[in-house]
């Protein structure tokens, strides 16, 4: 039985049009004065925040309030974390309160797949360490469909720290399920070991690539996850891989610019590139909204999940799965 | 959406098995006198707002303001409600896609709104459709048009517009076909699937 949105590749394509087809119809939602569904009535949804996040914390929160679901927000600061709890008993407690869904962020990659694995209810994976962030794949997907009116074909370059982004991993495996064709681009230091084995191209020089490009996804460079220089200088950073001025001028006239969020501007974007026509980082945000509720919807709306994987743990009541 | 959207009840048979109650004729002309009726009823159906509740009452919504404008040149605004998020009976299933919900862009405030559906059986997504509706806006009224009225109501609800009474068995399953979704116009009458449920 599928119950869980862990990673990006556990989502057919199917799936995956299943999710932004639902979500196409849910952000008519957003439009009406009365932003509210029944559709989740009597469920519980707990967030559990580990590290911090504003964007997608609000955002399932607001997705999981609009479907009528009771929603509980743990941040870890504040929490018996702090106390020194596991993972595992935090999950075992809110199991006990009835959570028929945990939405949760945890530094450490993996956190998800093995809270899946100790509690009955959904679990949804809102970012895990340098892993995954299935959501933000979903909805850059949603964004570039509604923006480009397709996904399959269209050439997505990714730009930045790809060592580091949970982010670009989940919108590998989805743009490749979707059938599109994704481009890497970052310095040496900055790609993973293994890239070669990923379902995407990759190459060191920016101003190649982006003539070609129909989307460009700006990822921030995450310092707080680099223990060294990577490297030598943000300057020396910028000018190489920052998008300013000067390199959107050389992009197609549809090409839409992205950025997950939260950005810095003037290093891997410049302000007036953020604020540009081109860019969408205001759509992404009102589109995770619409792309958080399909998801919820999905997993915990009916009976059983239609979207997701199976647990990799116990299985709940003895279910055949 | 099936002839019998339901319930996880009596399922859809086959359609095969079935025999036929209307003819395409005979649909022409029941939805001929149901706009009439709506003319009639609504005093010219001047405030009027058509909301079908996909798949097929969509079609039919379509269907009767494409008469009213042949019989009086007006021209009846025309949407679609999906009550998918709001029925009763999402838990016992896995969720299903949702379908479009488009509603005109004047609204529905003050409107006299004319729900459209194939099949009235239990009521229960005339039910869902109400609370739908209750979210949208604050229509001056509601009235309820069906192609088949099938019986075995399980709410409190009726319809203004019935095209026609077809009394029925629960084991039996009403197919409405209509020529946009099916290929030809029919209502047919069959046996009920075995449903596991």
């Amino acid at each position: 039985m599928k119950r869980h949105l862990l990673s990006a590749a556990d989502l057919t394509a199917e799936d995956a049009l299943l999710v932004l087809d639902t979500a196409e119809e849910l952000a008519q939602v957003s439009a009406r004065t009365v932003k509210k569904l029944p559709t989740l009535r009597g469920r519980t949804v707990v967030n559990l925040f580990f590290e911090d996040s504003t964007r997608t914390k609000t955002s399932f929160e607001l997705a999981a309030k609009r479907l009528s679901a009771d929603v509980i927000t743990f941040a870890a600061k504040g929490s018996s974390v702090s106390k020194g709890e596991t993972l595992k008993d935090t999950a075992l407690t809110l199991e006990a309160m009835g959570a028929d869904a945990v939405v949760i962020r945890h530094s450490w990659s993996g956190a998800p797949v093995n809270l899946a694995s100790t509690i009955r209810g959904s679990v949804v994976n809102a970012g895990d360490g340098t892993h995954e962030h299935p959501t933000q794949a979903l909805l850059d997907v949603f964004t570039m469909r509604q923006k480009l009116g397709r996904v399959e074909g269209l050439k997505v370059t990714i730009v930045g720290d790809i060592l580091h982004s949970r982010v670009a991993r989940s919108n590998v495996l989805l743009l490749k399920t979707l059938g599109a064709d994704v481009t890497l681009v970052a310095p040496p230091t900055l790609l993973p070991v293994g890239v070669d084995s990923w379902p995407a191209a990759y190459s060191y020089d920016l101003d190649s690539v982006l003539p070609k490009s129909d989307v460009v996804m700006m990822l921030r460079v995450q310092r707080e996850r680099m223990g060294a220089a990577y490297f030598p200088s943000s300057r020396e950073y910028s000018r190489r891989y920052g998008l300013d001025v000067d390199r959107v001028s050389q992009l197609q006239d549809h090409t839409i610019v992205m950025h997950p969020g939260p950005m810095v501007r003037g290093m891997e974007i410049a302000s007036e590139v953020a604020d540009g026509l081109r860019s969408t980082i205001v759509d992404q945000v009102a589109n995770g909204v619409s792309v958080r509720m399909a998801v919820l919807y999905l997993l915990l709306g009916g009976s059983e999940s239609a979207i997701g994987s199976a647990s990799s743990g116990a299985s709940p009541d003895g279910a055949v799965e | 959406m099936t002839a019998a959207p339901d319930r996880p009840r009596p399922g859809t048979g086959d359609p095969s098995a079935a025999r036929p109650v209307l003819d395409a004729a005979a649909i022409s002309r029941v939805i001929d006198r149901m706009a009439h009726e709506l003319l009639e009823k609504t005093g010219g159906a001047s405030d009027v707002v058509l909301l079908g509740i996909p798949t097929r009452g969509v079609t039919l919504a379509r269907r009767l303001a494409a008469r009213v404008f042949a019989f009086e040149g007006h021209t009846l605004p025309t949407g679609s409600l999906d009550i998918t998020l709001y029925r009763d009976d999402l838990r016992l299933k896995s969720p299903r896609a949702l379908e479009e919900t488009d509603v005109p862009v004047d609204g529905i405030d003050g409107k006299l709104v004319v729900l459209a559906d194939d099949v009235l059986f239990s009521g229960r997504t005339v039910r869902a459709a109400l609370d739908a509706l209750a979210d949208l806006g604050r229509p001056r009224a509601v009235q309820l048009a069906v192609l088949v009225d099938r019986g075995h109501r399980e709410l409190p609800i009726r319809a203004d517009y019935v095209g026609k009474n077809i009394p029925t068995s629960l084991r039996e399953a009403v197919h409405v076909q209509l020529t946009e979704h099916d290929g030809t116009d029919a209502v047919l009458l069959g046996p009920a699937a075995v449903t596991t449920t």
